[in-house]
């Protein structure tokens, strides 16, 4: 790609320090943007990049360093008032979040004048707003229909939202965090072909990834950031996968991969199933786990992967069809019934569905088998027991924490999901669902998820693993089927597949006769 | 008498408008509250401090509209209270709530009895008077339904339909809606999460204390402990059967006022043989009837009892 | 601008002290009105502590209101814990003592050791089947219990006036709307001679005891702990959250209903319609006092008990009205409140910054 350092510099952070506590979550990290470029900022999970465009942001102020932007007219640079997101905003700084802000019950053109017009207003001026829109949308390709409610959006429609929000406030920085991690391998193919287009008329774009693929492929200047430090600002030219990864991870971690291993006998089965409503909807779905085997399901999130996992754990009850386990008919059981009939769950949101927060590392290991005879005898605590139990599994599963009296909430995320993994794969199931088991946790903790899920998987139980990542699927799967609309493609080998044909299949490709409109 | 008489007479739609007017300031305060993010349990001594710092400021010669101001002031001290706790604070909306309920109720019987040590009959003041329209009030049914009321009633009609209008109509509405949802899609368009909690909340608490002043000041011409009787809570249900629409906020008030002046008119024909009790229950239980009709389908606004921290999504 | 930041957990020092913060600050506050009704702040105070433990009838008259405090405290505590919002403490104590009078009036005429447990029974079961109606509506429907337990209090005051100027009115009471009085065999015995404090205190400590040991050494109170403070991971980890929140409810009602049997059978020995002077809310403001721990409830409502006994004491001597009481218990859940935030977080006042500081650098 071109360069474009002979570009006005719009944007630069100096020095930028933040620390939480003894934790420095960005030293001294400097950064420059130019008009029209579009920069890559590298790093694994926890690595700053979100901290430091929070910072960007005016969500956090920086302990020290500063940042500065060019003045509309002039171009020269200003100092940005810290911790005022107001001051970024009016500066030209958009940001799209990861988790996108906007209002469900609100229409898309609501959320994009949202906060545009005067409060003390008694009118809003809806045509000029909306010709001004039909306009950006033609020229950036960014099309949406600007009178649906948000709730009723795809995914890739409100991030097509959330961007055409910061271009009508004539935003001159737009800053993405991770805006591939909700799309399929085609709509992000898209994506960077609009933030091109966009920053071919000027824009300069920062995005937030930690996919080397994309990293490559999209941006003009790649910058890694490796434990709140700079160690990279390279342009993209030159630059190569593996020297990234490096950058990005300092030391390689191995990273595990299924070996060769024949799939056993039947062990869970889901027969025509369908349950919840709306959206997110499970349809008539036909699924089979065997003995041995990691099947993994692909798809853009919210096409129904919550839906499924809340069914095949007992959460949510089937509307229609049959769940059965290790032949047992299990389709009108709950939660308790599920775990007791040897299912093991990893929710996907482990701070809110993984753990009770203020209760101890002790008291949550022991969370699903509180009333099995060895925690209790006539309804009555085995503190000793319980205690001790506890000890050998921080220690079996490096839990770093102050002793089994910690509060779980105090642990870092990859702790937390190893709360989890202790007590779900610790009574040995047969079948293990893990949604999203990776996602947040930095390479090393991912690493440790991979290879007990492949443990499980070695000692002959049956894995569901629901993920967006596609390479973290190909990596452990033995077969992949793809969910789309909450109907779910039969599954096939994952010898026998490549990315573009599962993105196309995310795409809704195949599915009922459907050519694959964007979903 | 016969049933459909009752509902085709003026006098009972009269009846049914004025018991409806304190309702329809209560469920409009409460809804902008809860639009915003806010439940307001504090509602049912904002009633009582409306009724009583309303009614006092007349007794002191404030006059009546003077006595509308002082009341609307009182609701809006405790509101911003109750806003304070909540929304910077992020305290319980739940206990706060009930922490502002008994510190209003407190506050002003405290008040009341200080300040009239030693009367054995509450003294009295001279009310709103019915409005008289000529020419409007000799329309047939409408005519002496709606003029025999009092100028609080006008007012509470006129607040559903400006908060109807602001609320989608004009950018304050637009953000107020949108802070309920996602306080973060509010932020980061720049505007105050806070500022927009705590406004709407003491706004709707003002209108809440109007509630208790027409107790006191149209209904009434008294202030009396234990007079707002559970107003407030049936405000709070009634939101809910309104699913947070001010139109439907009056609807389910007149309906509301419809049965109990039906009830009052019943109790004269068969309450030699049911308790009186029975029909005094029926506002309680009928509020809980509309919770459970609409309990399936109730769309809460999804940010109502979450605080929000700014840099936390 | 303020900041909280997350602390660690708290010292049982901190846990301690900060409860009693609030409630002096409360009372601090409280001179404002006391000024304002003309009265010296220290005079007032005086004759209040002098109301509650100036004397062995004082101070015997503050337990047994403290009795009644500390069931509905429990009866908010326990229900709290789960996060199940039990506001009708108030009506189930009517409901209580409505039972308590119904079995022990005469309806059954057996011994003591028998008539005795029968009426506290009685009294516990009818508290736990009101709030049995919104946790069934919670769980099932969605229902908020908020608003319904708030609005049962009404309909269960009404409905005791009902049945006291009807099938339970005293036919020798002269028309007065109130029951007939309990017999001698359903009376909790007295604690001591000429003074009102009776059984119902042991029957609050008793059960203060027990949710304690209920919540801290039990499955049961695991399970209301971890639903409590986070339902949804207790969902996924297969622990019965509708159940526990009957548990809790029937539970949190019982300890309602016990309070209502101790008004009548202790202290009143017939029931009226004003049997209780709030007692329902105020046990709101005794559990939040009391961080929600059973027995540190125990402390609050003594607390709460002196302010209400000192008020009505001092009341009698000065222009003060005895609403004061009411206000400092107001006050001091709005206090306790706030010095929670001292519990849970780490408060900093920051100056916002327009510029950029270096002064590290």
């Amino acid at each position: 790609m071109t360069t474009v350092s002979a570009a006005p510099i719009v944007l630069q952070l100096t020095q930028i320090t933040k620390r939480f506590g003894s934790f420095a979550a960005n030293e001294d990290v400097s950064l420059t943007l130019r008009r029209g470029e579009i920069l890559a900022l590298l790093g694994e999970n926890g690595a700053g990049k979100t901290t430091l465009m929070n910072i960007l942001f005016g969500h956090y102020v920086a302990d020290e360093g500063n940042v500065e932007i060019a003045e509309r007219t002039s171009g020269t640079l200003n100092a940005l008032p810290a911790g005022q997101p107001n001051a970024a905003l009016d500066a030209g700084i958009g940001m799209v979040h990861q988790h996108f802000t906007l209002a469900e019950n609100l229409t898309a053109l609501d959320n994009i004048l949202l906060g545009t017009e005067k409060l003390s207003a008694m009118t809003s001026s809806r045509t000029a707003a909306r010709q001004r829109l039909d306009d950006l949308m033609r020229r950036s390709g960014l099309t949406v229909d600007l009178d649906a409610r948000i709730s009723t959006l795809s995914v890739g429609e409100k991030q097509r939202v959330e961007i055409l929000k910061a271009l009508y406030r004539d935003a001159r920085v737009l800053v993405l965090d991770e805006p591939t991690a909700v799309l399929t391998p085609q709509e992000s193919d898209t994506l960077f072909e609009t933030l091109k287009t966009l920053a071919a008329e000027g824009l300069a774009i920062i995005f937030i990834s930690h996919k080397l693929d994309e990293v490559i492929a999209a941006s003009h200047r790649i910058m890694v950031l490796r434990l709140g430090k700079k160690v990279a600002d390279q342009p993209t030219e030159g630059s190569t996968k593996l020297q990234l990864a490096e950058l990005m991870v300092g030391k390689s971690v191995p990273q595990s991969t299924r070996s060769e291993q024949a799939a056993g006998p039947l062990l869970l089965t889901l027969k025509q199933a369908s349950a919840g409503e709306g959206r997110t909807a499970l349809h008539a779905v036909d699924l089979e786990l065997f003995s041995g085997e990691i099947l993994g399901i692909a798809g853009v999130s919210g096409n129904g992967q919550a839906t499924l996992a809340r069914a095949l754990s007992g959460l949510e009850p089937l509307t229609a069809g049959q769940l059965q386990l290790d032949g047992k008919d299990l389709s009108g059981s709950n939660a308790r019934k599920m775990i007791d009939a040897g299912f093991a769950r990893i929710p996907e949101d482990r701070h809110k569905d993984g753990i009770v927060g203020p209760m101890s590392v002790a008291e949550n290991l022991t969370i699903e088998t509180i009333r099995a005879p060895e925690n209790q005898r006539f309804g009555f605590l085995k503190f000793g027991a319980i205690a001790e139990r506890a000890r050998q599994a921080i220690k079996a599963y490096d839990i770093r924490c102050q002793g089994d009296k910690a509060p779980a909430r105090l642990l870092s995320g990859g702790n937390i999901q190893k709360i989890v993994l202790a007590r779900t794969l610790d009574a040995a199931p047969k079948v293990v669902l893990a949604a999203q088991p990776s996602r947040g946790l930095d390479v090393g903790a991912t690493a440790d998820v991979h290879r007990r899920l492949l443990d499980a998987r070695a000692r002959g139980a049956g894995v569901i693993l629901i993920s967006e990542d596609l390479d973290e699927l190909m990596r452990l799967s033995d077969r992949i089927a793809v969910i789309h609309r909450g109907h779910l493609s039969a599954a096939e080998k994952t010898e026998t597949l490549d990315r573009s044909t599962l993105g196309l299949k995310m795409a809704g490709h195949g599915f009922h006769g459907d050519t694959g409109e964007a979903a | 008498m016969d049933f459909l008489e009752i509902f085709l007479s003026a006098n009972f739609w009269a009846a049914a408008l004025r018991i409806a007017t304190p309702l329809v300031f209560g469920v409009i305060g409460a809804l902008i509250c809860e639009r915003a993010g806010v439940l307001n349990l504090g509602i049912e001594g904002i009633f009582t401090a409306g009724a009583m710092a309303g009614w006092m400021a007349v007794w002191l010669g404030a006059g009546l509209w003077g006595g509308v101001l002082v009341a609307a002031g009182a609701g809006a001290f405790f509101g911003l209270i109750h806003a304070i706790l909540t929304v910077p604070l992020g305290l319980s909306q739940h206990v706060s709530g009930i922490g502002v309920t008994l510190f209003a109720t407190s506050l002003s019987y405290f008040t009341y009895r200080t300040a009239l040590p030693d009367v054995s009959s509450p003294p009295r003041i001279e009310p709103f008077k019915p409005l008289d329209i000529p020419g409007l009030s000799d329309l047939p049914f409408i005519g002496p339904a709606l003029f025999q009321q009092t100028a609080l009633t006008f007012l509470a009609l006129f607040v559903v339909a400006a908060t109807a209008f602001v609320l989608y109509r004009t950018p304050l509405g637009l953000a107020i809606r949108a802070v309920g949802d996602n306080p973060s899609a509010v932020e980061s368009q720049g505007l105050s999460v806070y500022g927009l909690r705590i406004g709407a909340v003491v706004v709707g608490s003002a209108l809440m204390a109007l509630g208790g002043a027409f107790l006191t000041m149209s209904a009434f011409d008294a202030f009396f402990f234990g007079m707002v009787n559970g107003r407030g809570w049936i405000c709070i249900a009634l939101t809910v059967f309104a699913s947070w629409r001010p139109g439907k906020a009056l609807l389910g008030a007149l309906l509301f006022g419809a049965f109990d002046a039906f009830q009052v008119r019943l109790q004269t024909d068969v309450g030699s043989f049911i308790p009186g009790q029975v029909f005094l229950m029926m506002p309680y239980v009928l509020s809980i009837a509309a919770l459970i009709l609409v309990a399936r389908k109730a769309d809460y606004p999804r940010a109502l009892l979450t605080p929000y921290f700014r840099g936390q999504r | 601008m303020i900041r909280f930041e997350p602390r660690e957990p708290a010292s049982l020092q901190r846990l301690i002290l900060i409860p009693v913060a609030a409630a002096i600050v409360a009372l601090v506050l409280a001179a404002i009105p006391i000024t304002a009704a003309g009265v010296n702040t220290f005079t007032a105070y005086g004759l209040m502590a002098k109301g509650a433990f100036g004397s062995m009838f004082a101070f015997t008259e503050m337990l047994t209101r403290a009795a009644p405090l500390i069931l509905t405290g429990l009866a908010a505590a326990i229900a709290f814990r789960a996060k199940l919002w039990n506001i009708g403490a108030e009506g189930q104590l009517y409901a209580g003592a409505l039972a308590a009078v119904a079995v022990g009036t005469g309806w059954i005429d057996a011994p003591a050791v028998v008539l005795l447990p029968l009426v506290i029974l009685a009294g516990a079961a009818a508290g736990g089947l009101v709030m049995l109606g919104p946790t069934l509506l919670k769980t099932r429907l969605g229902v908020d219990e908020v608003v319904t337990t708030l609005l049962l209090n009404f309909v269960i005051l009404l409905f005791v006036q009902m049945m006291l100027e009807g099938p339970m009115q005293d036919p020798m009471g002269m028309g007065w709307p109130q029951s007939e009085p309990m017999l001698d065999a359903a009376t909790l015995p007295k604690l001591m001679s000429r003074m009102r404090i009776h059984g119902g205190l042991i029957i609050a400590f008793a059960a203060a005891i027990a949710i304690h040991i209920l919540l801290k050494r039990t499955v049961w109170g695991f399970e209301i702990r971890a639903v409590g403070e986070n339902a949804s991971a207790a969902a996924h980890a297969g622990l019965p959250v509708k159940a526990t929140f009957i548990r809790v409810g029937l539970l949190s009602g019982a300890m309602a209903g016990l309070a209502g049997v101790g008004e009548v059978a202790g202290l009143k020995g017939y029931l009226t319609a004003d049997l209780s002077p709030g007692f329902g809310y105020s046990g709101i403001v005794v559990a939040m006092l009391a961080g929600l721990s059973p027995l540190g409830v125990v402390i609050a409502a003594l607390f709460i008990a002196s302010i209400f006994v000192g008020a009505d004491s001092m009341s009698r001597a000065t222009s003060v009205s005895n609403y004061l009481a009411d206000l400092i218990v107001a006050m001091s859940l709005i206090c306790v409140l706030i010095s929670g935030l001292f519990l849970r977080f780490r408060i900093k006042f920051v100056k916002p910054r327009t510029n950029i500081s270096q002064e590290t650098q």
